[in-house]
């Protein structure tokens, strides 16, 4: 999962650090060089974001507006919104959407650290042979699994009523990576601390609770923030197991709500612009955290 | 009793890890050896466990590939393309955008965060996103065609333009963790090479071609094999974009085991399918293992 095989982990923090950092402040002459560099990374950039921008001003124009070309609204109007929240579960799913993914989060936050505490601090039987264990899941890709999980949650009723909650969220409560991660940054915390508050008489959970666990926090937030935005995003899994309307997350409602709307853009666009908007925030918020987090992990969140 | 300070960490040990160990041995291992399992019967999820057929639905899969018209053939056939055309388009655009942005100073940050943004939206809402650009005639591309004067096209409908057309969104969707990956590679490789190379009269062309490809290597390695096996577990683009039509010709691997499996309820057929997938993900991991493995001496 490195980055490169060699780099120890303070040489990826610190290039890590120096990416999201700020840069040296000094004033660049003007060369075509430079003038060429900013062209073409506008370019790029105007491409990544104009669909982002064309998905917002669609879903401010009334539906007249679509068949006659304009790129601003003429009329911009909040009227889509309004429609599609109020005639629509979008509410419902909302809240789907963020109990499933604070759910989850919640519990990854607490287990992964947790085990990846236990996995680098402890000495025990078996230890080597539970870590391959845990690791050599991550091999085992999503899709050979839910059809096994879909059996398993339909024998154990997971499916239906209330339960759905259950069987969207159980796959995801406990994740390899995250322990994988946070087993790396464990190493960071000294021994010798955990042994004065074992002198001290402090019990094993209060050890990692209280001394180990503060002083990995930017780490779980990171753990936090990916995990968060994935299960946000989560579609395959959800569309299988959420059987009734009122139990979908965010992107399964979307997708249903497409099917409904067939070709009325302008309501299609707001309902993105609802599922979307939430994770801007997020990622306008945490940004610098987010990247850096990509950057010292290598790893997809 | 006393227990001594060693066994009492032992018991901690295993205390901590009790839940987690319980998840990964029912929820990760034991549905994995399901899978295997499922796929070796003729399951349907309402009667329960099915006969066990041996590898008749291995045989199936097999049969159906050569049909004319086949919708497994075309499946895997498209989730090969998908991998040959994304993930060299993607790397090499990647590799070039975190090439200008090492060497700006201002707004670095800006251009960062616009090229990242797509990755930590929802698939299925960038789907519809384009499937609105898209669109005929309405869809901003096509007028933007018009303007220029060129012919505009049914992207999504084109049976020769579905499939690219899709490409293009899966490559800009996830291009920013490339480029991300690509800046922390870049920013690892020390500045001495570069002054070593000034000194000796090399320029940019044989910098980049002497200094930074070789010295990148394991982290375009790395990111191949990360991008291929998302490019060969395509899915959610596709459900939303075209359901793997015009004609099947954008249909994916994992598409057919939804469709086998949650609309026709063919489990054993749709498990044998994910065994096939998860054998191709396996190669490619070994064969990232090994090639990793090899060091690399700055």
């Amino acid at each position: 999962m490195a980055i490169s095989v060699d780099s120890s982990t303070e040489h990826r923090l610190e290039a890590a650090e120096r990416l999201v950092g700020k840069p040296p402040q000094s004033r660049t002459r003007f060369s075509w060089e430079t003038f060429l560099t900013y062209l073409l990374l506008s370019i790029g950039a105007v491409i990544m974001v104009t669909p982002f921008v064309w998905m917002i001003l669609t879903s401010l124009k009334p539906a007249t507006e679509l068949v006659q070309f304009s790129f601003l609204p003429v009329n911009p109007t909040l009227d889509n919104y309004v429609e599609v929240l109020g005639t629509n579960s979008f509410g419902q799913w909302y809240f789907n959407s963020i109990l499933i993914a604070l759910i989850s989060t919640t519990s990854v936050a607490f287990f992964d650290t947790l085990v990846g505490y236990t996995l680098n601090k402890f000495e025990f039987p078996g230890k080597t042979i539970i870590f391959l264990g845990i690791l050599a899941t991550l091999m085992i890709p999503t899709e050979m699994l839910i059809i096994p999980w879909y059996n398993m949650s339909v024998q154990l009723g997971w499916h239906q009523g209330t339960m759905q909650y259950w069987g969207i969220v159980f796959p995801g409560v406990i994740t390899a990576v995250g322990i994988f991660l946070m087993r790396q940054f464990f190493d960071g915390v000294p021994n010798e601390l955990l042994d004065a508050a074992r002198i001290d008489g402090m019990n094993e959970f209060g050890i990692f609770w209280r001394i180990a666990l503060p002083l990995v926090k930017p780490a779980v937030a990171a753990l936090c923030i990916f995990n968060f935005i994935g299960n946000w995003n989560a579609y395959l899994w959800p569309l299988i197991i959420a059987s009734s309307r009122e139990f979908y997350t965010l992107p399964v409602g979307l997708s249903f709500f497409r099917g409904e709307s067939t070709t009325q853009w302008e309501k299609i666009m707001t309902g993105a612009s609802l599922a979307t908007i939430p994770l801007l925030i997020v990622f306008i918020l945490f940004q610098r955290q987010i990247i850096k987090g990509i950057a010292l992990t290598g790893i997809k969140g | 009793m006393k227990l001594t300070l060693r066994r009492r960490q032992i018991l901690w040990a295993y205390l901590f890890l009790s839940v987690s160990l319980v998840f990964f041995i029912t929820i990760r291992w034991y549905p994995t050896l399901l899978a295997f399992n499922i796929s070796f019967r003729d399951w349907n999820v309402f009667k329960g466990a099915g006969d066990w057929v041996g590898l008749a639905n291995y045989a199936d899969i097999w049969e159906d590939f050569f049909k004319p018209r086949s919708a497994v053939r075309a499946a895997f056939g498209n989730t090969l393309r998908y991998v040959l055309f994304g993930v060299p388009l993607q790397l090499a655009l990647a590799l070039s955008v975190a090439l200008l942005l090492v060497r700006i100073r201002q707004l670095a940050g800006f251009f960062r965060a616009a090229y990242f943004v797509p990755f930590v939206t929802s698939a299925v809402a960038v789907a519809f996103v384009w499937n609105w650009l898209y669109a005929p005639q309405v869809g901003l591309i096509n007028q933007g065609l018009k303007i220029l004067g060129l012919p505009m096209q049914q992207f999504l409908r084109n049976p020769d333009l579905a499939l690219p057309s899709i490409t293009v969104v899966a490559v800009w969707r996830t291009i920013g963790f490339a480029i991300i990956i690509f800046l922390a590679g870049l920013q690892q490789i020390p500045d001495i090479y570069y002054e070593a190379a000034q000194i000796d009269g090399a320029n940019r062309w044989h910098m980049f071609w002497r200094i930074t490809l070789p010295l990148l290597n394991p982290v375009i390695v790395y990111l191949a094999v990360l991008q291929t096996i998302e490019f060969l577990r395509m899915f959610d683009l596709v459900q939303n974009m075209t359901q793997g039509g015009p004609l099947n010709r954008t249909t994916t691997v994992v598409l057919e085991v939804y469709n086998e499996g949650f609309s026709s309820y063919n489990m054993g057929y749709a498990a044998a399918l994910t065994v096939i997938l998860f054998g191709l993900i396996l190669a490619i991991t070994v064969f990232q293992l090994r090639v990793l493995s090899r060091r690399v001496e700055y």
